[in-house]
């Protein structure tokens, strides 16, 4: 076994382990304390592919930001001293039998896709200018430019921006009567 | 380095060791620096509350965190008992953990660096703002309503400054077209005025906006909300004692540090004096003149972490209303113009102003900072002179 293919099975078993945390844990914030485990090691893996935008936007967005959220709104929301989940059988079996039909076509699906060695080529992916220009409209060397659905994501997010600040807004009562004294 | 242990070792040792290496290194710096930075910290607030600070512990005081370092490692390591202690244990390693990788993409010189990545900015910034879920972790596992306030305010006080922090970090980007800090530091070689602080007008205001953001998201005073200790006790740490109190603070000093030297590197020249109109590692050797640039670089974040202290000892805690409002309603517009500013100051104004903006930039600073180092030196009035 070469060294990247050892390094990656000690990321690929961290992250599953605490992947599995995340299913099994009791309380909504250790569960968030195993996802954090668990989008670390998939950021890690993207490191470890040479693909650096993309890990550091994978830290970024999900550990900076979704993360910090969810806690942040289990600490302002929760009623009692510490919020837990309690899962009931039935629930056991629905989610564990979609996760694993999804595992099985994950696999065979990446299976037929991928060639079955993989060679880590650390050099060919490219970096955030290129990915920048190929958003702008730049052609790459393959040819390809991504305008149309950069574009498309920019204005989904603005309408999430607004309608959030729609949501938020400071809601006005309705003008109270005028009482006329007298 | 890597040719030379190549010779003895097979290529996977190489890259275990070299790693080692430097995470050895990053970590004993880490620890020396919060040393010295503690310590500075008691001497320049007693220097400015007219007190001596620490005297007794060595010259000057300075074994003073050293004996601290003692004291907290033989107190007891409490847990209350209503915590969830799995996670008031793992919330200052988090902490730790996050102040610790920022260090791993700072270049300390020339390609002097742990790992040189392309996107280091990016990725230091990534890095650096998970540092609040370590806070916000201690705050909330440790059963005290102090430590959930202190928590709940780091998390709306940290996420609300990320964006205009991550906004005039793009300013210095679009004048240098590159995500990389080696390279960054590398295109301000040579006098001062080829820093990017003296680029243009908005690169000038981004520094400043840049450095208020950074200490509000290191929760400095006076953003120390987290902590305030004369509402919420002491905050996030309210419930922790012995190490794991200190490593809320290593954490602490160490994005301080992280945060200053990624202003050194932006904005105020990098490993360059200023001075010196060559790259020193071309004409002093690589490891020479790398001494030379860490011990640049270590120098300026010291000088912007002693404005900090400055900052911290001067002025009073803000209240969370306008800590938010300062955020949202005046640094984020202000952002925005400035990211509006230089693309279009990049491509209409560039060519024809932009050499003579850095002549009269710089100048007028060098002109400022010197009337002020002047005006220490002029003659005290009569009646202000002690009898």
């Amino acid at each position: 076994m070469s060294f990247p293919v050892i390094l990656f099975l000690i990321v690929a078993a961290t992250t599953t382990f605490s992947a599995l945390g995340v299913v099994l844990s009791r309380s909504v914030v250790r569960s968030a304390v195993w996802l954090l485990g668990a989008l670390i090691g998939i950021a890690v893996c993207y490191f470890l592919l040479g693909a650096e935008f993309l890990g550091a936007a994978q830290l970024i967005v999900y550990v900076g930001g979704t993360l910090v959220l969810m806690v942040f709104g289990v600490m302002i929301t929760n009623q009692g001293p510490f919020a837990g989940i309690h899962t009931k059988p039935v629930e056991w079996i629905l989610g564990g039998s979609v996760a694993s039909l999804l595992f099985a076509f994950l696999v065979t699906f990446s299976l037929r896709a991928a060639q079955p060695s993989p060679v880590s080529n650390v050099d060919t992916l490219p970096s955030a200018g290129p990915i920048g220009a190929a958003f702008l409209g730049v052609p790459d060397e393959r040819g390809t430019a991504f305008l149309l659905p950069f574009e498309i994501v920019s204005i989904h997010l603005l309408v999430v921006l607004v309608a959030a600040a729609y949501l938020a807004r400071a809601k006005r009562r309705p003008a109270a009567k005028v009482e006329s004294h007298g | 380095m890597t040719e030379l242990l190549s010779e003895y070792l097979p290529s996977w040792l190489v890259v275990i060791v070299l790693a080692l290496l430097a995470a050895a290194l990053v970590i004993s710096f880490m620890g020396a620096s919060a040393l010295l930075y503690i310590w500075a910290e008691r001497k320049v607030s007693a220097r400015m509350q007219d007190r001596l600070g620490p005297t007794r512990t060595g010259p000057f005081g300075l074994l003073q965190s050293l004996a601290d370092g003692i004291k907290l490692l033989t107190k007891e390591d409490t847990t209350p008992a209503v915590a969830d202690s799995f996670l008031f244990r793992i919330a200052p390693y988090l902490a730790f953990c996050a102040a610790f990788c920022g260090f791993l993409a700072l270049p300390f010189g020339n390609g002097l660096v742990s790992q040189d990545l392309s996107i280091a900015v990016f990725f230091v910034l990534a890095v650096l703002s998970s540092e609040v879920f370590g806070v916000m972790l201690a705050g909330y596992a440790s059963g005290s309503k102090w430590s959930l306030f202190g928590g709940i305010r780091e998390a709306a006080q940290v996420v609300s400054y990320e964006v205009p922090r991550s906004l005039s970090v793009v300013v210095p980007i679009c004048v240098s077209g590159t995500l990389s800090l080696t390279l960054m530091g590398q295109q301000q070689t040579g006098w001062f005025w080829n820093w990017a602080v003296f680029h243009d007008p908005f690169s000038f205001v981004a520094f400043f906006l840049f450095f208020i953001t950074a200490t509000a998201s290191c929760k400095r005073a006076p953003f120390d909300l987290a902590e305030a200790e004369s509402e919420l006790v002491a905050g996030f740490h309210t419930e922790y004692s012995g190490l794991r109190w200190s490593f809320f603070f290593l954490a602490e000093y160490g994005s301080m540090f992280a945060v200053s030297s990624l202003a050194v590197l932006l904005f105020l020249g990098g490993w360059h004096t200023g001075f010196l109109p060559f790259e020193p590692t071309e004409r002093l050797g690589y490891w020479w003149g790398n001494l030379l640039n860490s011990g640049v670089i270590i120098g300026k974040s010291t000088l912007l972490i002693l404005v900090m202290m400055w900052l911290r000892w001067s002025l009073p805690r803000l209240r969370i209303d306008q800590v938010m409002m300062t955020c949202l309603k005046y640094f984020l517009p202000i952002g925005c113009a400035l990211v509006i500013g230089v693309g279009l100051w990049q491509l209409y104004l560039a060519s024809a102003i932009g050499e003579e903006t850095r002549y009269v930039l710089a100048g007028a600073s060098v002109l400022f900072a010197l009337g002020v180092g002047l005006s220490l030196f002029r003659p005290v009035p009569g009646e202000w002179k002690r009898a």
